[in-house]
């Protein structure tokens, strides 16, 4: 069958499964668009090519599949850039397709040409420039094979003008070593050397602490998490990556660590004797100071990329491989050395003989531990001020929003105040309910990140959670929803700022606030909302926000835009300030008075 | 975890020598230099060649890093998909030569003589022109430091070393 490059390319996508794309034509794409008409693949039209690559981005971070992006060359490439690196710091799996100029015009400065395998070498997983329609099926299959496994991320796919336009003979890759992959071999499996001294550290632990990340849902770990958990009775932090990943209702959850976490999540960590580090990347908001960071922990770390293990704390024991295999393997090996448990799910420690049974058996209780970590949890819940009767507390929003919500609601955020304060007072109860962007700290993330959740679960509710300064970024992507009947949420804390930088001025900067004022009526929300045909709600006090809510789910047949007047004054706490150690975390004034008085 | 370390022609133990097998395929090179030059880490020289099976190529590189995040580098090169393999070289592990050509200001008097300390060195002289020599070393690297020393009697006009290539020695593993 003789097919065009621009046809093999659609026909490559249909038969890679893809259901959905999120793009843009323009010029040197425009062969490709044209067998868009014939296909199955649902294509949504944006905007800006920004809002496709975070569409694809909410997709696959709520499907777990790859989200694809589709757009043209130069200006068109060029603004995905921000969506590829901040995929690429998420490790979300994305397949991105440019246009390119002809393959006779590139290198001479042709109309819309841009190095765009260049510009993104450092921000894709890989990318590939494709200089024969024979290659495209192979591209295409070996794309989503990279994006999808081992470390997911993104990838990119360049097609010059005359490929999409030239003569191949169709084929598809019948198995992977078709995909002409020859460096590529993800390890999965723990080495079981590491494995048995891993469990070995954990049941000699006693002040361990599950340190959970975002590689446990990209593994569909959650289950076995539960389990791990359940089985050794170790308290579990979830980073901003893995919100979701252990239900925050569950007893032996501590919360969110780091920067803005809780404080029984970041001191457990400081104080632990085990880390047991399971797809998280001791990141520098987690860890503060590094030098300073548990200091007395040992530290077992599995992940899937062997870069990871050792970039910035030497563990004891160092396991390369995917989260939810290495986790089982650990289950497997617990149980070996006498930590089973029995049919209701309660741990036990029985049923081994010599060597093995004195580990489980001598095993360290882990009373004392919890006994502190529970006074912890009493002095030092989340707190904020509810003295000011008048003011919208941010934090009350986000606690109306969960409450009056479903429980399963997809929460989506941007990147700032707002997001931790989602983050730290939505209960995360269900994996891929939390879409966020965590290593870039991408702000406008929240809007299209949302329109593209809403797409890959269009059975769940979405609750976008904004700022401001976020929604201004990105809002355009409202035309987008209300065009293709994509009914998300969207509540702004309009608090009329910058609000994190105003943060940041205020504690760090003698109150001297540069260029952070917004205004929280220029541009007017409600009217803004309503000409990109959404509903518009205002809430401007405490009593109408619960109304406004309840609106807002009411509706199911356009996007809805809350516009919460939220008290501009109020920062997030805790807080560890930058470049500090996590034992000079900063709680509420009124938690830190209420400790000097006793 | 401790890295062979190569001697530099100044005796650094800062140079790693690393022998990477690659794809040959546009752009792979960018890649793994791109790498480098992202983590701010200095190539010292390096030598690139399609090998025997013309799918492949073989980079040769020596950096100029400390071992640590040496360690960090080659797990993030090992992450580029068009990486086959990476292996560490000791100089006690490794055969290595590396090619020196020079073009030295000699005049007629002194033509001869300089002729023969070439020659005592395994080197050749490629081309005589006027009250000049182009000569040619490929050595050791350390015999090649050797020779460019020599060399500095002379005036040089012009001279250019290839970067060392290696392979491990029989009978040993090459690290990695």
């Amino acid at each position: 069958m003789k097919l065009t490059g621009a046809q093999a390319l659609i026909k490559s996508l249909e038969t890679q499964g893809v259901e959905v794309m999120f793009g843009l034509p323009g010029g040197a794409i425009l062969p490709v668009y044209d067998p868009i008409l014939d296909s199955s693949i649902r294509h949504v039209l944006v905007r800006h090519e920004q809002g496709a690559g975070h569409m694809a981005e909410g997709y696959a971070m709520v499907t777990g599949r790859a989200g694809v992006a589709i757009v043209t060359s130069g200006p068109g490439a060029t603004n995905v850039v921000t969506p590829l690196s901040n995929a690429y710091m998420d490790s979300t799996p994305l397949v991105v397709i440019s246009g390119q100029v002809a393959t006779s015009s590139i290198g001479t400065d042709a109309f819309q040409e841009c190095d765009i395998t260049g510009v993104t070498m450092g921000i894709t997983k890989h990318n590939w420039l494709i200089k024969r329609a024979e290659d495209i099926p192979r591209t295409v299959a070996a794309a989503f094979h990279v994006a999808t496994t081992g470390r997911p991320g993104p990838v990119l796919i360049d097609i010059p003008k005359d490929i999409a336009n030239s003569q191949m003979e169709w084929y598809w890759p019948e198995s992977e070593a078709d995909l002409d992959l020859p460096g590529y071999h993800p390890r999965t499996t723990g080495d079981p050397a590491a494995i048995a001294a891993a469990a070995e550290l954990m049941l000699a632990a006693e002040r361990p602490v599950l340190y959970v990340g975002g590689g446990v849902l990209k593994s569909r770990g959650s289950a076995a998490l539960l389990e791990l958990a359940e089985r050794t009775g170790f308290p579990v932090v979830t980073t901003l990556m893995a919100r979701g990943a252990f239900p925050d209702s569950h007893p032996l959850c501590l919360g969110m660590p780091g920067m803005h976490g809780n404080y029984t999540a970041v001191t457990s960590m400081q104080r632990a004797d085990l880390l047991v580090a399971l797809g998280s990347r001791f990141d520098d908001r987690v860890t503060g100071k590094i030098d300073a960071f548990a200091p007395g922990a040992k530290v077992i770390h599995a992940d899937i990329d062997p870069a990871e293990i050792g970039k910035v704390r030497v563990p004891e024991v160092g396991i390369v491989g995917d989260c939810r295999l290495v986790i089982e393997e650990l289950l497997t090996a617990l149980e070996a050395l006498g930590l089973g448990h029995d049919r209701r799910g309660a741990a036990v420690e029985a049923g081994s003989t010599g060597r093995a049974a004195t580990l489980a058996a001598g095993r360290p209780s882990l009373e004392g531990w919890w006994a502190q970590v529970g006074d912890w949890q009493r002095e030092f819940p989340l707190y904020y001020d509810t003295d000011d009767e008048a003011a919208v507390k941010p934090q009350m929003v986000v606690e109306s929003l969960r409450d009056l919500s479903p429980a399963d609601t997809i929460v989506v955020s941007g990147v700032g105040q707002h997001q931790m304060w989602a983050s730290q007072y939505w209960r995360f109860d269900y994996p891929y309910t939390w879409v966020n962007s965590g290593g870039a700290g991408t702000m406008g993330f929240a809007v299209p990140a949302a329109v593209g959740a809403k797409v890959g679960r269009p059975d769940k509710t979405v609750w976008a959670i904004d700022g401001d300064g976020c929604f201004q970024m990105t809002a355009q992507e409202l035309v987008t929803a209300s065009a293709e009947k994509i009914p998300i949420k969207i509540a702004i804390l309009n608090n009329a700022y910058l609000g994190m930088v105003r943060q940041w001025q205020e504690m760090f900067y003698a109150e001297r606030y540069s260029e952070v004022y917004l205004s929280p009526d220029l541009p007017d929300y409600v009217k803004w909302a309503e000409a990109m045909g959404c509903v518009g709600i205002r809430a401007e006090t405490p009593e109408e926000v619960a109304p406004a809510i309840e609106k807002a789910n009411s509706i199911d047949d356009r996007p809805v835009v809350v516009d919460f007047r939220t008290d501009a004054f109020e920062k997030v706490f805790p807080m560890v300030p930058a470049g500090g150690s996590n034992d000079a975390i900063v709680v509420h004034p009124d938690q830190a008075g209420a400790r000097v008085a006793r | 975890m401790t890295l062979p370390a190569s001697l530099s022609r100044d005796g650094d133990v800062r140079h790693h020598l690393l022998s990477v097998l690659v794809e040959n395929k546009a752009g792979v090179l960018a890649r793994v230099a791109g790498l480098f030059s992202r983590r701010g880490f200095n190539i010292f020289s390096l030598a690139v060649a399609p090998t025997d099976d013309d799918r492949f190529s073989r980079i040769t590189v020596v950096v100029d890093v400390e071992s640590a995040p040496l360690e960090q580098v080659i797990q993030q090169l090992d992450k580029l998909i068009n990486v086959v393999s990476i292996s560490q070289l000791a100089p006690d592990e490794a055969v290595e030569r590396e090619l020196l050509l020079a073009t030295v200001a000699v005049d007629a008097a002194r033509r001869e003589e300089v002729g023969a300390q070439v020659e005592a060195f395994g080197g050749e002289v490629l081309d005589v022109g006027d009250g000049e020599l182009t000569v040619m070393l490929a050595e050791r690297p350390e015999t090649v430091d050797e020779f460019e020393r020599l060399l500095a009697d002379c005036r040089i006009v012009e001279l250019q070393r290839t970067g060392r290539v290696a392979l491990p020695k029989l009978g040993h593993s090459g690290g990695a």
